[in-house]
Order: C-alpha cells, then structure tokens, then sequence
C-alpha cells in the first residue's frame, strides 16, 4: 500500500478537528461535526466539501471526440461547448472501470472527472486505448484541487460570497472563468441530490475559497454525509455499485449507456445483458425494522435462511428518510418491487422489501 | 476531553458497569459514545437472556457503522432500556443515565478484571 496522499486542503481540515480516514488513497475528512448536522445543512441550506481527491484528465487532438466517444457509454458526439456528460468506461465484457464526468471544454477537448480510488487505474487504461488515436491524454490530477458546494442556498452562496455568478448555469453545464489570473470550472453538478456546484481550480485558489466559505458560515461536510447524501437519491458509488464485476445495465444505470451510438468498448456485452437480461440487478430494499443494513451483509428469500439470493452494496439507517434502507444486489428474479425478501443482520433475519432505489427525492435545479 | 464517573468498571471496549449490590447496569463509555458519532440504532438482547464476560452480546449503530457491544461481566438480562428503541440518540446526551441492559451478576468476582475510573482514564490516554 502507498502512502496516504492528500489534498490541498488538508491542513484546513485537521486545524478544523475533523475526523480523517484513508478514501480513495487520500487522507481524507469524514465528518467536521457529526454526519446528521452536516447532511442536513446540505438538505436544507449549504455545505462545502473537499473533493480535491478526484482526478482530472484532459483529452485533447485531431481524434479526441472519437476517441472519447470510444471509451465512453454516453454520446458526447455534436455536443455543445459547455455540456457535461454522466457516463461510464467498461471492460470488453461489460464490466465497469470507472464511472466518470466528461466536460466540452471545446472541439476535440475534453475533461474527464473520475474516482480518487480509480485514478492509476483509470489513467492506465485510457492512455492504453489512446494509442491507436490521434489525442493527447494530459492527467492534471495534481494541479487541480477541487470543491463542491451543494444544497438550496449553494446558488446565493456562490454569488455572495465568492462573487461567482452563476445562476445562468443549468444542471450538467459549466462555464471557465479567471480568478486573478487562474483558470477556474465551474461546474451546476454534485453527487448530493440537491442543487449544486463543483468548482475546480488550483489548489491556490481553491484554498482561498474554500476559506472564505468556512468564514461566511458554510457547514464543512466530510465524506461521511456525502454517503448518506447521494445513497439516498440511489446514487451509485464505484466500489459499491458499480465495479468490474457490476455492469450499469445490472445497476440500472442503461439511461446512460447509448447502444445507439457507434461502437464503444463493452459495447456488445451490455447490448446483450440489455436483450437477454442479467443475472442480477441493483435493487432499493427497505426494512421494517430498525436494524441497519450494511455493505456486504447477505440477502436471503423470505422464507429460507440458507437461500442467500443477494448481498448489500450500501445501506443506512437514513437521516432524511428516517428509515432503515439499503441498495442491494440481488438475482434477478427477485428483482421485482415488492418482493419481500430478508436481511442477514448480525444473527437475526429481518424483513426487507425490494422498492425503487431512490429513497429520497432530489431537488435539482433544471 | 470525556466524561468518566468514579466508582463504576470500565472494560477495554469501552463499556460501563455500574453495581448497585447484585445488580449491574451496563452501558457504553462517553468516550466511545463520542468516538461513535450519532446513534441510530442499538441492537438488544432479550430479558432471560444469558450473556458472559467478554462477549458479545448487542451492538450500537452510529451512521457510519456498526460496533459491537461485549457485555463486561456475567450474568442474567432483567431489562433492557425500552427508551433506546425509540430514541437511540439518548446514548449521545447523556451515556451514563442511558444505560443499555441491567443484569444480574452471576459471578461479581470479574468486577476485579475490569478498570476503575482512574485506570480507565489512562486507558484513553485523555
């Protein structure tokens, strides 16, 4: 294991007491006050989080929308200059590298945004697809540090006190602009369920920001409500989710997967997941207990303890739902909305059923 | 800096026992209360039930995770703490009041394996 990285922000963390815990290779912050306070503040006004960690890769030459589109389940093809795209890079069989953001930055430039853990990975894998493509790969993941202000208020909050304005912006558009001198993205994205921004910029400007967010009053938010946050909205983490063994047809995510389009890696084994179904498919579960499910914990039919038919991908008591609920990966033919079906819970079974996996509504800004 | 209160056995996992006569209360440090964050769920044995020192016998969920509560002596569950059911929260306000279950001891000579609070305190190295 390599040593823990950090982020441009590190120092600000820790001066503020957070507690931090390895994500993703970085020491990272989890909670600066407790998890309930900080998820609600994003649910009903503002909060910042550090997400510096995520890696940034730009894609640029004669062939780089091709070659994106290549790599890439979403269609980026024609795309206007300020879009962004939610997407996946799949494996040959379906499997997922990574999912990831694509931002047009302009023609045949592009800017990936994909998971702190996934990084070397990733990084590997697209300059090993580039090099029968006229594109030049730049991973810039050390020069950008990152924020994300999510929640109702993130709009007034950007406007106000970082003097950015950017209620002109839609959902999954971005604009450039200049901090004194410094290249700055911002972004109307988030991984919360709430409106919301992602700024990137150097770490400079990003320290300076996030300072004055923290003076103006901004809840920190660690990474242990931006869980409880997107799990809520059934959003998928890498790891969880989606892996090299879960394809997003299996996690319901094919909205994203354009088999309309010309081909793209892994094109052919998720055309035929789609026609001929999969084998097991990411489900919502909700207990009627209050025991909580967790990552990993078994799922077995409602009558046999030994028939294990699933397994927990994430699961929560959750703080905005208030009820014990879980995404799980199940077999198929239990994959339909209220099926009751049980969770292995320390030594006891309790009663789940299969409902759909956004457990809380989301409140973007279209 | 965690509240610790004179006159009760702590153990290593961070669990109380206050004695009143045959009778112990049981519950978790305010340390590891702390150390938890929010509580949301704490999973109980049943009245009768049997647990051993050093065992496990619950566990308390914050919203992170599940941690695992090992009863620090022997002995019979007479009650568990019906309020915790409602609000598990109780344990962050105040962990002392909010004990978990009440047992009888079956046998108080472990009460010699467990840390006073002088020890406890050193323990946690606050």
């Amino acid at each position: 294991m390599n040593e823990l990285k950090i982020t441009c922000l590190h120092d600000k963390h820790t001066a503020l007491g957070a507690l931090m815990s390895p994500f993703g290779g970085f020491d990272m912050p989890i909670q600066y006050a407790d998890i309930v306070t900080e998820h609600n503040a994003v649910r009903n006004c503002v909060g910042v989080f550090d997400v510096s960690h995520m890696g940034e890769v730009r894609i640029t030459g004669t062939d780089a929308e091709r070659f994106v589109n290549h790599i890439f389940t979403n269609d980026i093809a024609g795309a206007e200059y300020g879009k962004i795209f939610y997407g996946m890079m799949l494996y040959p069989d379906g499997g997922t590298v990574d999912d990831l953001l694509v931002y047009k930055m302009g023609e045949n430039d592009f800017f990936l945004v994909i998971n702190a853990a996934n990084i070397d990975k990733d990084v590997a894998w697209i300059r090993e697809q580039a090099a029968t493509f006229s594109v030049t790969v730049d991973h810039q993941s050390d020069h950008y540090g990152q924020i994300a202000v999510q929640g109702p208020q993130a709009e007034a909050t950007l406007e106000k006190v970082l003097n950015i304005p950017c209620a002109e912006l839609a959902f999954y558009t971005f604009k450039e602009i200049d901090i004194d001198g410094d290249h700055v993205i911002v972004s109307r994205t988030g991984y919360t369920g709430e409106d919301g921004f992602e700024i990137y910029a150097s770490h400079d400007t990003i320290r300076t920001m996030w300072d004055k967010l923290i003076e103006a009053g901004v809840q920190p938010c660690g990474l242990g409500c931006r869980d409880t946050l997107r799990f809520e909205v059934g959003l998928p983490l890498y790891g969880d989710e989606l892996s090299e063994d879960i394809s997003p047809i299996m996690a319901g995510l094919g909205f994203f997967v354009k088999l309309e389009k010309d081909d793209f890696i892994g094109k052919d084994a998720v055309a035929r997941q789609k026609a001929e179904g999969v084998a097991r498919k990411l489900v919502g579960l909700e207990l009627a207990d209050k025991a909580i499910p967790r990552h990993g914990y078994e799922v077995v039919t409602a009558t046999d303890d030994e028939k294990v038919v699933g397994v927990v991908t994430t699961g929560y008591h959750g703080i905005s739902v208030d009820k014990s609920i879980a995404m799980a990966l199940v077999d198929a033919e239990y994959a339909v909305l209220d099926t009751p079906l049980r969770i292995h819970i320390r030594k006891k079974f309790f009663p789940a059923t299969v409902v759909k996996k956004k457990f809380f509504k989301k409140s973007y800004k279209k | 800096m965690s509240k610790i209160i004179d006159g009760l056995f702590y153990s290593e996992s961070h669990e109380y026992v206050k004695v009143e006569g045959n009778i112990g209360y049981i519950g978790i440090t305010d340390y590891a209360q702390h150390e938890l964050g929010n509580v949301v769920y704490v999973d109980m044995p049943e009245v009768d039930d049997e647990v051993t020192a050093g065992e496990e016998f619950g566990a308390v969920e914050s919203v992170k995770a599940a941690s695992d509560l090992n009863s620090p002596v022997s002995g019979v569950v007479l009650a568990v703490n019906e309020a915790l059911e409602d609000e598990p929260g109780l344990i962050n306000k105040d962990p002392y009041a909010n004990w978990i279950i009440k047992v009888e001891l079956s046998a108080p000579a472990e009460l010699d394996d467990l840390m006073t609070s002088g020890t406890y305190q050193e323990y946690i190295g606050e």
